[in-house]
């Protein structure tokens, strides 16, 4: 249909492996300070595309994302650690059989983490999209805490509040960069389907939606277990980067934390998810600065721990005051807009 | 057999019967109009057939088979396709965009196969576009293919939501005040598509409208509601002349003079 379509495709491929050569450059040339802010990224964007499918593009408002994060990132270590690190670190009750003697590849138990989340997503979404709005906020917020505190409690599978320790460190560059080029890649080419277009109708009139012959419910399962998948692979992801998780991680700030992602990069986009993400995860780190003690020649300030989210604070303010529907709106990144302001062959429509 | 044959339909909210014992039979190819005053239960009966209300009592059977009940994406797969009263279009969506949505729900293609864009997909893709624009030539509405929904004046809105309701591929197609808010000129052009697209999509058509010239004109039959019930049914010029048509929408004649 679009007379670029090949140009189009190249330049992906061009851009997908300039990622992947700057992915090297830094993996071989950064610090380690860097290398993780850089991993930090890529799987906050495997968080925040998959959660806009859900939130931005679906409109269905789910405060969910820590439970699918926690599942996944508890569902992967617990495969990747051996029977021996499991029997040191469960001291008050030991691991339950099967997954006291189960080991399994790093590939393996994120795959398997991806789709225990999309199963409890599945599952989860039967009772949920009996509502709407407001109520489907706080039947998903619940959902989320239910999660957290059963993950605090199950002693014998999740060592309880104590958590788990020695995850190995396998999540490197490759691998979250790797997976967050597939995720925007697959959650983009949804988005563009006819079930994507199905999930947008459904946010923009429901009923109209049905009147097309849209079944509702379920295209809103298809998005919801499709996130869940997504935010199992990034919390296996972000707990093999971390190594040391424990139900605290997973509080209502994580979801909190990434509501603010989409909404800043313009709910409904996948490059503002991707946009925000970024922005979101650097910007923290880049103002760490003020927590410091600062010397401005004529006065010294003492450095206040937690300035830093006070100044996010009000960045998030003014984006909510001056941009309210975000930095991209709903538009989404395209090769023809960019090759259209850069003057060269663009025949835009 | 007819297309639709409704029995006894009856809706009560609470203590309200909005609708009482409403009885209609279409035949292939009619085009029949519902008319009365404001608050008479019309809406309520479309509703009852396209399944947002199921109805307390009553029978719907389209085709031969029973469908009251079924919810309303069901209904439209079955093939009745309704419009909506006050426009319903998906708004940040363009033209085309809203037509291609009416594809949808008849595409093999399965989940993954439609991500994952396999060959099935990419031709259904393909006909999804190329039928969308077809209707939109039906509709005249091929030079705004790529504007956004509601940039588009109410006429065209009007005749967009036509489209997107015969993308589903109906046999009966609902039209919920059609002409309303449309000057003489476009609703002469509503009329002449409604007609033709009849023929072209061997439709039939069960129509809620309050211009009078516009439903005498391209009507075959008409039933009258008035707080529910009906009170008449009949060719147009029939209904035009009947007493209690007339009663109900100007009041009676007696106390009218008096």
């Amino acid at each position: 249909m679009d007379p670029n379509a090949n140009r189009n495709a190249l330049l992906s491929v061009l851009g997908t492996m300039l990622v992947l050569a700057m992915v090297h450059l830094a993996g071989s040339h950064g610090t380690e300070y860097q290398i993780r802010i850089l991993n930090n990224i890529a799987i906050f964007i495997i968080l925040a595309v998959s959660y806009n499918l859900i939130n931005g593009v679906t409109g269905q408002f789910s405060l969910a994302p820590n439970a699918f994060v926690a599942l996944g990132a508890y569902t992967s270590s617990l495969l990747t650690l051996t029977p021996a690190e499991k029997e040191i670190s469960f001291i008050i009750e030991p691991c339950i059989w099967p997954l006291s003697v189960i080991t399994t590849p790093f590939i393996v138990s994120l795959v398997a983490a991806g789709l225990v989340s999309a199963l409890l997503a599945f599952a989860m979404g039967f009772p949920v999209f009996r509502t709407r709005g407001d109520y489907l906020a706080i039947v998903t917020l619940g959902f989320g805490e239910v999660v957290r505190v059963i993950a605090n409690n199950t002693q014998s599978i999740t060592n309880g509040p104590l958590g788990l320790k020695g995850i190995a460190e396998h999540t490197t560059l490759w691998w979250s960069w790797g997976f967050a080029i597939v995720t925007i890649f697959l959650v983009a080419r949804l988005i563009r389907s006819s079930y994507g277009m199905a999930m947008k109708a459904i946010k923009y009139d429901e009923a109209a939606a049905e009147a097309v012959g849209i079944n509702t419910y379920w295209h809103k399962m298809l998005a919801f277990t499709t996130s869940g998948f997504f935010q199992g692979i990034g919390g296996g992801l972000l707990a093999h980067l971390i190594t040391t998780i424990s139900p605290t991680l997973f509080t209502f700030f994580l979801t909190f934390n990434l509501l603010i992602i989409i909404v800043m990069g313009g709910l409904g986009s996948t490059t503002g998810a991707v946009l925000g993400a970024f922005l979101f995860t650097w910007g923290g780190e880049w103002l760490r600065f003020v927590d410091e003690p600062m010397d401005l020649g004529f006065t010294e300030i003492p450095g206040i721990p937690g300035m830093r989210m006070v100044i996010f604070s009000c960045i998030l303010i003014f984006i909510m005051i001056f941009a309210r529907h975000g930095i991209m709106r709903t538009r989404e990144f395209s090769w023809n807009w960019l090759c259209g302001k850069l003057g060269i062959g663009g025949r835009l429509r | 057999m007819s297309v639709l044959s409704v029995g006894h339909l009856t809706m009560k909210f609470g203590g309200l019967v909005a609708v009482n014992d409403f009885n209609l039979e279409l035949e292939k190819g009619e085009i029949v109009g519902l008319i009365g005053p404001n608050g008479a239960g019309k809406t309520t009966v479309f509703n009852m057939i396209a399944g947002y209300y199921v109805p307390t009592e009553g029978s719907i059977l389209f085709q031969g088979r029973p469908i009251q009940g079924r919810k309303a994406n069901q209904i439209t797969k079955a093939g009745i396709a309704r419009t909506f009263q006050n426009i319903r279009l998906f708004s940040e969506l363009s033209v085309i965009e809203n037509v291609m949505i009416g594809f949808h729900c008849r595409i093999r293609s399965t989940f993954l196969g439609a991500t994952l864009k396999l060959p099935l997909y990419r031709r259904e893709e393909k006909r999804m576009a190329e039928g969308a624009m077809k209707l939109l030539e039906e509709v005249d509405l091929t030079d705004v293919a790529h504007e956004k929904a509601t940039s588009l004046p109410y006429g065209k809105q009007r005749r967009l939501e036509i489209a997107r309701a015969l993308a589903t591929g109906p046999a009966l197609l609902l039209l919920d005040e059609p002409a309303a808010g449309m000057n003489p000129s476009e609703t002469q052009d509503l009329l002449q598509l409604i007609l033709r697209i009849r023929k072209d999509y061997e439709l039939t058509v069960f129509l809620i409208e309050h211009d009078m010239k516009f439903v005498m004109e391209i009507c075959e039959r008409l039933k009258v509601l008035d707080y529910g019930t009906t009170i008449a049914e009949g060719p147009p010029h029939e209904i035009q002349n009947n007493p209690r048509v007339i009663e109900a929408y100007l009041g009676e004649v007696q106390r009218a003079q008096g």
